[in-house]
């Protein structure tokens, strides 16, 4: 099992350094001119030459391009030019906030997609059936900003029950002492019952928001996939052989249908992670993908460079984690490795 | 028959809800099944036996329910039972073995714990100490080698016929008093075959259990059962014992089924029903084709032995080696399991210098087990695939040489054809039959324009026997002997003087086998092409070929005439081949069957 964790790593190398490079030349080919933005729209020619020279972008390409290289091998990804805040440092932050969002979504909704797939598929036709089917439609055909703001319309401007979408702390309370990133968990190891509170209502409605939008695949996918393991012989076999349904669905058919549902897991969980910008913006929320967005609209290429390089790394360990969850459920799948 | 049977289905009908209205899959079957008598339902695909089998069970389909009829089991009506009363006899009263071993099996389960999940559904605690080892006696019982090691593996590690002995466990684990195994060897090598069903009715025998074969066998079933039942279209046509019904059969479906099973002492034109024993082919020479028909191919006009042509054989293959890499799978499996590392060699030989020729109109068969090398061969010959080592000629080319990457798009491509084994798999589910038989000419042919093309189908069509107006249908509009017949047009489309026919008839029915074989048989003669029939069917074999090849490991065991090798083998593995065969008791009634 290491074995076959290094080699995965080993094979995530080059990719690594092929996105290093892409990012590269990509931000460098991004349309405007990062020195005449930083400088203001009053700036003169003279100032504008200067901040180029500053930056270092007067430089032929490749030699820049060493630079940037040297100083991400000495974790330094390069400073705002908007904010002057070092890179690394923002992504540190924004990074959890991210990531606690959309995995507190995706449980959620793999909470209620996969029962509802496996039930939907084992009652093919019935109401639940249709539920799903209902449900899952909706849920993806309504855009996330909407579903945001009608959750924010009902829930906090009519009924008043959640506090304002700003973020993930209210005003009062402050933020616990860093450890995971987590509020949910740093506010418990502080033992900060109020902040986890605060913390928890404001997640609830981005977290809810992401939920009705990935239950789609994951229910869809559950259901297919149960569908097609049902038909299959050796649940044949089971049923013939007069094994409880219980024993048939979950030992036998369940297991064998989580592979292609966790494949779907992954890649909505890394589709959620680096794009779920606008519900970070219906939130106020203070996450990666907002950040990356502003950076590229102002031509702040550093940012937009760390966030591409930490998704790549994100998406790298994400499929690691598939991998070895696919040798946990699969045997025939632990070979190859 | 016995008073009270074990087994007593009356006026069965199931019916299936389909988009198209109401299917009724089986009608008003009358079976029966003594205590300990084991029992063949024998038919072609289509012909409800399977469905019967199901309905026995009660495990239908969704769509299909049983329409009328009663099905008594030792006393319990089944109709009329409900689903915990049905669970509880599943498995422990009655229980099933399915086709295909391997997807009858959880893949990611290991094989003692599925076992294990029966057990304990079946058995109460108290009564056995532990039900692991009741597991690991399961497994003993139908003879696989160090169970206890075998209890922790997974479907996929285990052969063919390892997983069938691994299904019998299964389904013999609560000690059943009735069995019924579906085409229980179907995909199993002859010899695999043999040793399953020996040890099926071993077990069942010792245990006075009753069994139900269904099988399209009638050799299968000949030699392991009492009685027989034959079915076609959802009907019983004629139920009788087994010595009396191959003695003197009664219905003409019966007889027709029996005349297509290939057997000793019978040519390729006994297989067919005597009405159609003459004219296969529309548009064939009639000279020609009475040449083939009253002949052993020898006799062949093409085939004249040291004619100017037969003296350079068409193809030539000289210690022709492929080897494999043996890494990964195995030796990783060796590490994780912690296994010792196997001890042969590092590469692994799956053809181990094998040489052979094939003469100009003449067919070859190439015959072994899974795993022998044979397809392996073919693929080579085929260039399909890149040798180790060796030569291979064809009409006096080194064609041995040419990568088959780049094979495909020269001139020779179009003189080396190719069957295959699926006729399902084979086609393009997109393409019409006339498109898929058009393909070949499109890639390499000289037919330019889309009348011209269009003739050349039809004509093609007109060779193989499809009619025209199926030449616009798609694959699944089509049945499995008009499948056959698009994929040899497409094979002949380009006057190929070599075919390779990799088990052409192994996934369709005896009597459609018969037709296509004969087929094979008329087109050789017409157009003066040589095979190469790759199969584990001896007794096919001979029919078609005038040479066999016998291989085993790799190796080439014995070769020679069809009739010499199959009437007098030398080699012990050929032997072994010959007498795994279920025999129908058929050659002894000609008389009675007309032929």
């Amino acid at each position: 099992m290491l074995t076959m964790i290094g080699k995965r790593l080993m094979f995530a190398i080059p990719s690594l350094i092929g996105v290093v490079i892409v990012t590269f030349l990509l931000t460098r080919a991004l349309p405007g001119d990062p020195a005449a933005y930083f400088a203001g729209p009053a700036a003169t020619k003279e100032a504008v030459e200067q901040i180029r020279k500053k930056l270092g972008l007067d430089k032929p390409l490749i030699e820049q391009f060493f630079r940037y290289t040297n100083d991400l091998a000495h974790g330094d990804f390069g400073n705002s030019l908007t904010t002057g805040q070092p890179v690394a440092a923002e992504i540190r932050n924004r990074l959890p906030a991210s990531a606690e969002l959309t995995l507190l979504g995706l449980i959620v909704s793999v909470v209620i997609a996969i029962p509802l797939g496996v039930l939907a598929a084992t009652r093919p036709g019935s109401w639940l059936d249709h539920l799903c089917r209902v449900t899952t439609t909706a849920g993806v055909s309504l855009p996330v900003f909407f579903t945001g703001l009608v959750l924010v319309y009902v829930f906090y401007f009519r009924l008043g029950w959640s506090p304002a979408p700003l973020g993930r702390l209210d005003v009062f309370t402050s933020a616990p002492p860093t450890v995971t990133g987590f509020y949910l968990i740093d506010t418990l190891i502080a033992r900060d019952l109020e902040a986890f509170r605060s913390a928890l209502s404001q997640l609830i409605l981005p977290a809810t928001t992401l939920a009705i939008f990935s239950l789609a695949p994951i229910a869809r996918m559950t259901r297919a996939s149960m569908l097609a393991v049902l038909a299959s012989e050796f649940v044949r076999t089971a049923r013939a052989s007069g094994l409880s349904p219980t024993t048939v669905i979950v030992t036998y058919a369940f297991r064998n249908a989580m592979l292609p549902v966790i494949t779907t897991l992954s890649m909505v969980f890394s589709f959620l992670l680096g794009a779920n910008v606008l519900v970070e913006k219906v939130f106020a929320w203070p996450g990666i993908g907002s950040y990356a967005v502003e950076a590229l609209i102002s031509s702040d290429f550093a940012p937009v460079q760390g966030f591409v390089l930490t998704m790549a790394v994100m998406y790298v360990l994400l499929n690691l984690v598939i991998d070895i969850l696919y040798g946990v459920i699969d045997p025939r799948v632990r070979l190859e490795g | 028959m016995t008073a009270q049977p074990l087994l007593d289905v009356q006026d069965l009908t199931v019916e299936f809800t389909t988009r198209r209205g109401i299917v009724k899959a089986v009608q008003h079957v009358n079976i029966s099944v003594a205590k300990g008598e084991t029992l063949a339902i024998v038919g072609e695909s289509g012909s409800g036996k399977s469905v019967t089998s199901y309905a026995v069970m009660r495990i239908l389909d969704r769509a299909g329910r049983i329409a009328e009829g009663s099905v008594m089991f030792s006393g319990i009506d089944v109709k009329a039972a409900t689903e915990d009363q049905m669970r509880d006899l599943r498995g422990r009263e009655v229980s099933m073995i399915f086709q295909n071993p391997r997807a009858a099996l959880n893949p990611i389960r290991k094989v003692g714990d599925q076992i294990e999940d029966v057990l304990r559904t079946h058995v109460q605690q108290a009564q056995v100490a532990d039900h692991g080892e009741k597991a690991i006696e399961a497994l003993e019982q139908v003879k696989i080698a160090r169970p206890r090691e075998r209890y922790h593996a997974y479907p996929f590690e285990l052969s063919g016929g390892m997983c069938q002995r691994v299904v019998i466990a299964l389904a013999l684990a609560c000690n059943p008093q009735l069995l019924i195994a579906d085409e229980p060897t179907t995909g199993l090598d002859v010899t695999t075959q043999k040793a399953v069903m020996d040890l099926i009715v071993e077990l069942t025998k010792r245990r006075a259990m009753s069994t139900i074969l269904i099988t399209h066998d009638l050799g299968l079933a000949a030699a392991y059962c009492d009685r027989v039942v034959v079915m076609e279209k959802g009907r019983v046509v004629e139920t009788a014992k087994a010595a009396d019904i191959f003695a003197n059969p009664q219905h003409p479906y019966t007889k027709k089924l029996m005349r297509a099973t290939p057997r000793l002492g019978v040519s390729l034109r006994d297989l067919l029903p005597e009405e159609d024993a003459a004219p296969v082919m529309a548009g064939l020479d009639p000279a020609i084709h009475h040449a083939s028909q009253d002949s052993s191919p020898s006799m062949d006009p093409r085939v004249k032995p040291g004619g100017d042509e037969t003296s350079k054989p068409l193809l030539r293959v000289e210690k022709l080696v492929k080897e494999y890499p043996r890494q990964g799978a195995t030796a990783t499996l060796g590490k994780l399991f912690g296994r010792k590392p196997p001890l042969e060699p590092d590469a692994f030989r799956a053809v181990d210098g094998i040489s052979f020729s094939i003469g100009h109109g003449e067919s070859v068969g190439l015959v072994g087990e899974s795993g022998c090398g044979k397809s392996t061969t073919s693929m080579m010959v085929m260039r399909l695939l890149d040798q180790t080592s060796g030569l291979i000629q064809f009409d006096g080319e080194d064609i041995g040489g040419i990568a088959p990457a780049s094979f495909a798009r020269l001139p020779q491509r179009s003189r080396i054809q190719m069957v295959f084994q699926d006729p399902t798999d084979s086609l393009n589910p997109r393409f019409t039959a006339a498109r898929a038989i058009a393909d070949p000419i499109m890639q390499l042919g000289d037919i330019r324009g889309r009348d011209a093309l269009r003739a050349r189908c039809e004509e093609l069509a007109t060779m193989v026997g499809l009619p025209h107006n199926l030449l616009d249908r798609f694959p699944h509009q089509l049945s499995g002997g008009q499948k056959a017949r698009v994929g040899i047009a497409r094979a002949i489309a380009l006057h190929p003087k070599l075919v390779i026919l990799d088990e052409p008839t192994a996934a369709l029915d005896v009597s459609v086998q018969a037709v296509v074989l004969n087929l094979l048989q008329d087109l050789k003669a017409r157009l003066g092409m040589s095979y190469l029939f790759v199969s584990h069917d001896l007794n096919v074999v001979r029919l078609l070929c005038d040479r066999v090849i016998v291989m085993r490991t790799g190796r080439i065991v014995e070769e020679g005439s069809s009739e010499q090798v199959l009437s007098d083998p030398q080699d012990d593995y050929t032997k072994e081949l010959l007498t795994a065969i279920p025999h129908p008791p058929l050659q002894v009634h000609r008389d009675s069957l007309g032929a």
